[in-house]
This record gives C-alpha cells, sequence and structure tokens, in this order.
C-alpha cells in the first residue's frame, strides 16, 4: 500500500480529478495549502507595506492505493496537473503501514479500496 | 500607464481651477442665485429637497452593494478585484460627471450631447432648474443624477469579472461614461433630447441605465471570451452571504433610485417606492417557485437574482403603472430572466459571468415594453397611456426608444473596446488569471489561509 501526495496548482484540480476517475480511483482528501517552490510568490502590499516572496496558493491531494493503482494514479495525476511551467507542484510516494476502514474495522489493501 | 493616469488627475485639477476662476469673475450673479432674495429662496421646497438629501445618499450605497452583489459571486482570488472596479468607477464617473459628464448629459441641447455650458458645474447652483426639478436646487437633481452615472458603468462589471486588466478597465469606464451613457442620457432625459421629444417614457433609467449597461455588458462578454476553464457552467460563488447582503443594499438603495426619480416628497414618489417594492416581491417569489419546479429545491441566489430582475425591469415603468400591473411586471420580470440565464445563456454559450445582460439588459428591455403597455395617466398625468389603457402608439415609440438604445450601446460599446483592445491588451494574461486579480492586479489578497 502506498500514500500519495500531490501538490498542484488550484486550477488543475479539475482536471486531476477528471483524469483520476478515468482510471477509476475515485477516494481522495483535499487540502488548500500555501506553498513556494522555485516559482516566485507574488509581492503584496498592504497601505505601503511591503511583504515580500509571500506563498501561492496550491491543492495538497491524498491518496492511498494498493499497489497495482499506484502508477496510473500518477500518471493521472501528471496528465491533468501538468502544463509545462514552473509550478506545477510535486508528487511524493510513501509507505502506507497500515489501513483501517472505521466502519467495518476491515484492515489492509480490502480496506482502501 | 501611472503617467497617463497622473497626467489625468491634473488636467482635472486645470480643468477645476479654471471653471473655479470663471465662477469667481460672475460671482455677483451667483450670490444672486445663492443668497435668499425672496423670490429665489421661495422655489425651493425644503420637503423635497430632504427626500432628495436622502435619496442622494440612498442611490450611492447601490454601487458599493453592488460590489458585494457581484464580489460574493466570483472565486475568492478575485474579490478585491471585482470590489476595487466597483469602488474606484464611484471615483473616477463622479471626477467625470462634475467636470463634463453633467454638462454633456444635462445641458439643453439637440444635439449629439446636451452641451457645454455647464463644464465645471459652471451655473449649477442652488437655484433650482425648472425643466428638470423646480422645487430643489440644481444642484442636488446634478448629484442625483452623479449617481446614476457611477452605477451604469459598475453593472458592465459584471460580464467581464474576473479577467479584465485594471488599467483597460479605467480606459474603458470613462470612455463608455462619456460616448454611450452621457449621449443616451442626453437623448431621453435631457432637455431638447429627441428621444425624449419623440415620447419616450423611462422613469428611473430602464433604458439610460439598464439597457444600456445590459447591452454594453453582452458585447464585452462576447468580445473578451471566456474565462479560462469555463464550461458552460457557473463557477461557484465564492461567498453566497455576501450577494445577499449586496441584494439588501441594492433594495434598499433603490428606493431612492426609482422613488426619488419622481424629484419630490409626494404622492408619486410614495407610490413608485410601493410599485418598486411590490415588483422586486413578486419577482422574488416568483424565481425561487421556478426554481422550485424545475430543479427541485428553491434556493436563496435565485430568489435574490429574481429580486434584482424585478427591480430593473420595474424600473422604467415604476411611475407610470399601478401597483397590480406592477405585480405582473414583477412575474413576467423573473420568468423572462429565468429563461435567459438558465436556458438561453447556456445554449448560446457566451460567458457573461454574473449576468449582468441577462438579468440588467433582459430586464430593462422588458420594462421599457411592459411601460408602452401598462402606463397610465391616472398613475401619472405627466406620463402617457399605453396599450391597455387604449394607446397602441406608445408601445411603438417606446420600443423606437429601446432599438435606439440596443443598437447604439451595442455598437459604440464594441468600438471603445476594441480601440484600447488595439492600444493594450484589454484581458489579462493566462498566467495572471490563473493566479487571480488580486494578487497580480493589485497585490493584495482578501483572505489568509495562515495568520
Amino acid at each position: 500500500m502506498k500514500l500519495i501526495i500531490a501538490i498542484i496548482k488550484p486550477d488543475r484540480l479539475e482536471a486531476v480529478k477528471q483524469e483520476l476517475y478515468k482510471e477509476d480511483i475515485n477516494l481522495m482528501t483535499v487540502n488548500e495549502v500555501l506553498g513556494h517552490g522555485r516559482q516566485m510568490g507574488i509581492t503584496e502590499v498592504y497601505r505601503g507595506a511591503k511583504e515580500m516572496g509571500n506563498l501561492l496558493r496550491k491543492i495538497r491531494l491524498e491518496i492511498a492505493v494498493n499497489e497495482n493503482y499506484v502508477e496510473p494514479t500518477i500518471s493521472a495525476i501528471i496528465k491533468g496537473a501538468q502544463t509545462g511551467e514552473v509550478g506545477d507542484g510535486k508528487i511524493f510516494v510513501l509507505d502506507l503501514a497500515e489501513c483501517v476502514r472505521i466502519r467495518t474495522e476491515e484492515r489492509g489493501g480490502v480496506a482502501i479500496g | 500607464m501611472k503617467r497617463v493616469a497622473l497626467w489625468a488627475v491634473l488636467l482635472c485639477l486645470i480643468g477645476a481651477g479654471i471653471c473655479w476662476a470663471e465662477e469667481a469673475a460672475n460671482q455677483t450673479g451667483a450670490v444672486a442665485a445663492i443668497q435668499p432674495d425672496g423670490q429665489a429662496k421661495s422655489l425651493i421646497d425644503t420637503g423635497d429637497t430632504a427626500w432628495m438629501l436622502i435619496s442622494i445618499a440612498l442611490v450611492m450605497l447601490m454601487t458599493p452593494g453592488l460590489a458585494f452583489f457581484y464580489g460574493g459571486m466570483v472565486r475568492r482570488k478575485n474579490v478585491l478585484g471585482v470590489l476595487m472596479q466597483c469602488f474606484i468607477v464611484l471615483g473616477v464617473i463622479t471626477a467625470q460627471w462634475i467636470l463634463f459628464g453633467y454638462s454633456l448629459s444635462f445641458a439643453p441641447g439637440k444635439g449629439f450631447w446636451g452641451g457645454f455650458d455647464w463644464l465645471g458645474l459652471c451655473g449649477v447652483g442652488a437655484a433650482p432648474f425648472k425643466e428638470y426639478a423646480a422645487t430643489i436646487p440644481h444642484e442636488a437633481f446634478m448629484i442625483f443624477q452623479a449617481m446614476f452615472a457611477v452605477i451604469t458603468p459598475a453593472l458592465i462589471i459584471g460580464a467581464f469579472a474576473e479577467r479584465m486588466k485594471f488599467s483597460a478597465f479605467l480606459i474603458f469606464t470613462v470612455l463608455w461614461a462619456t460616448f454611450v451613457y452621457d449621449p443616451v442620457c442626453h437623448w431621453i432625459w435631457g432637455v431638447g433630447g429627441w428621444l425624449k421629444d419623440m415620447g419616450v417614457l423611462d422613469f428611473a433609467g430602464g433604458a439610460v441605465v439598464h439597457i444600456n449597461a445590459g447591452m454594453a455588458a453582452l458585447v464585452t462578454a462576447l468580445v473578451i471570451g471566456k474565462r479560462t476553464g469555463y464550461a458552460n457552467k457557473p463557477v461557484s460563488p465564492h461567498n453566497l452571504p455576501f450577494t445577499v447582503l449586496g441584494t439588501a443594499l441594492l433594495w434598499f438603495g433603490w428606493f431612492g433610485f426609482n422613488a426619488g426619480s419622481a424629484l419630490g416628497a409626494n404622492g408619486l414618489a410614495v407610490h413608485t417606492l410601493v410599485v418598486t417594492h411590490t415588483s422586486a416581491a413578486i419577482a422574488g417569489i416568483t424565481w425561487a417557485a421556478l426554481e422550485w419546479i424545475f430543479n427541485e429545491k428553491p434556493t436563496i441566489f435565485g430568489t435574490i437574482t429574481g429580486s434584482i430582475a424585478g427591480l430593473a425591469t420595474i424600473t422604467p415603468a415604476s411611475g407610470f403603472v399601478t401597483v397590480f400591473a406592477a405585480a405582473v411586471i414583477g412575474f413576467l420580470a423573473s420568468v423572462v430572466c429565468y429563461v435567459s440565464v438558465a436556458i438561453v445563456k447556456p445554449k448560446l454559450g457566451y460567458d457573461d459571468s454574473l449576468d449582468a445582460f441577462g438579468v440588467h439588459g433582459v430586464g430593462g428591455i422588458l420594462g421599457m415594453l411592459a411601460t408602452g403597455l401598462f402606463a397610465s395617466k391616472a398613475v401619472n398625468p405627466a406620463g402617457a397611456d399605453g396599450l391597455f389603457y387604449g394607446n397602441p402608439k406608445q408601445f411603438l415609440i417606446q420600443l423606437v426608444g429601446v432599438g435606439v438604445t440596443v443598437v447604439y450601446s451595442f455598437v459604440v460599446s464594441y468600438i471603445i473596446y476594441k480601440i484600447i483592445d488595439v492600444f493594450m491588451k484589454v484581458r489579462v494574461p493566462e498566467r495572471d488569471e490563473t493566479i487571480g486579480l488580486d494578487l497580480t492586479q493589485h497585490h493584495e489578497n482578501a483572505y489568509t489561509i495562515l495568520e
């Protein structure tokens, strides 16, 4: 089991979701986060007071999958989120030790999907 | 752009200075008008003037109300952009109005514009100008009309929301006010205006305000193109409570807009207020009912959209029709605008982001035509009888008024847009649109995620 965490541009979320649905991946958690990679943030000015290097809004997706879904998930996220510009984001893949479905107390691979 | 803005402000100041000097030279005359020498003072009715002062404030509040009405509907990365556009219009058009806009619109004359006699408000003082309003200071009429001139270009913002460059917006607004609002306003309301002389009835701005802005909205929505990622479905509004608050402020302000257009504290003003309120109420219920029937549930967004449609539609008719005619007009307003927003717009596929055309343009046209049907001399002897009161000619006159405004606003708004687009791209680059207008156009953020 793997936990896939992706940081993407907010306006790509809809496209990424559609790509994931095509691969039959329907379960995900979505967060709004602030991020700052190589892309520079935009300077903000409040009554003349400058705030430099601010963070930009990003979307963070968390998807837990069984091994056979790892590559389809990654390629679906890339398909939906890639624009070719700086700031497209990152995908992290982590090992997942356990997964429990609270309703039924099932554990492991069956609990994920 | 910065330099241009600075020069514009400087020119305004010089213009104001010249007029001031002229007025100082004519001081004897001006003082005679203001000083209570008996005759001049007795013309002014204190009750009428008090009501106008309140109406002016009420109509002023509509522009910030509109800012919140629109602001709630956009995504949160663009909310400050919309609020800023609405607020800056309050400043820019007020400056335009006192320098030359009022003169172009209302100075008596038979030309394209009224004339240049009242440039810089020269000669516009405390003494009433009988042809417009005999019992209130001329200055009160001037500033009341200024609020109309402000809210009209602000209405157009809904069409190109979330994707217009701020600098281009400023230039568009000033040119549009000068070459579309001012002439049409003169033709319909100004002494010597040819549509006014023809007998076109527009009590509080169905054609001057709503059709004018609505057609400009349609043009700009068509020319600027859809928002990136717009797939024929509405973008989720980021803060509907803002939109409800904005509607409440608009409804409240509309009493000044319509009842204030009676230009006095009298029976007609009261009747206009009752008619306006009735139409808004019936239209709100109607839209909710339509949604209940066709979309399973009534929504607050739909209900307030209906009320705004009812208010926009009753505007030209408000001083001429009975209360029950107003109820019928309110009902029709919601039905017709519902069709235009929920059925026609998705079919045609243009992106009028916040339905400036679908509600104001369509509502204004319907209202102007309804005036030709329901107007009655029994309500307002200064008006005319409509088709249902045995005068089919009035309907034809209204039709001409609508046709002229629709075509003129459509064509000239298009030309203005295209000219600006030659010198500077009107639309923001795609990257800026993705990040949002707040950060890219104004360097500020409406909401924080982290402190």
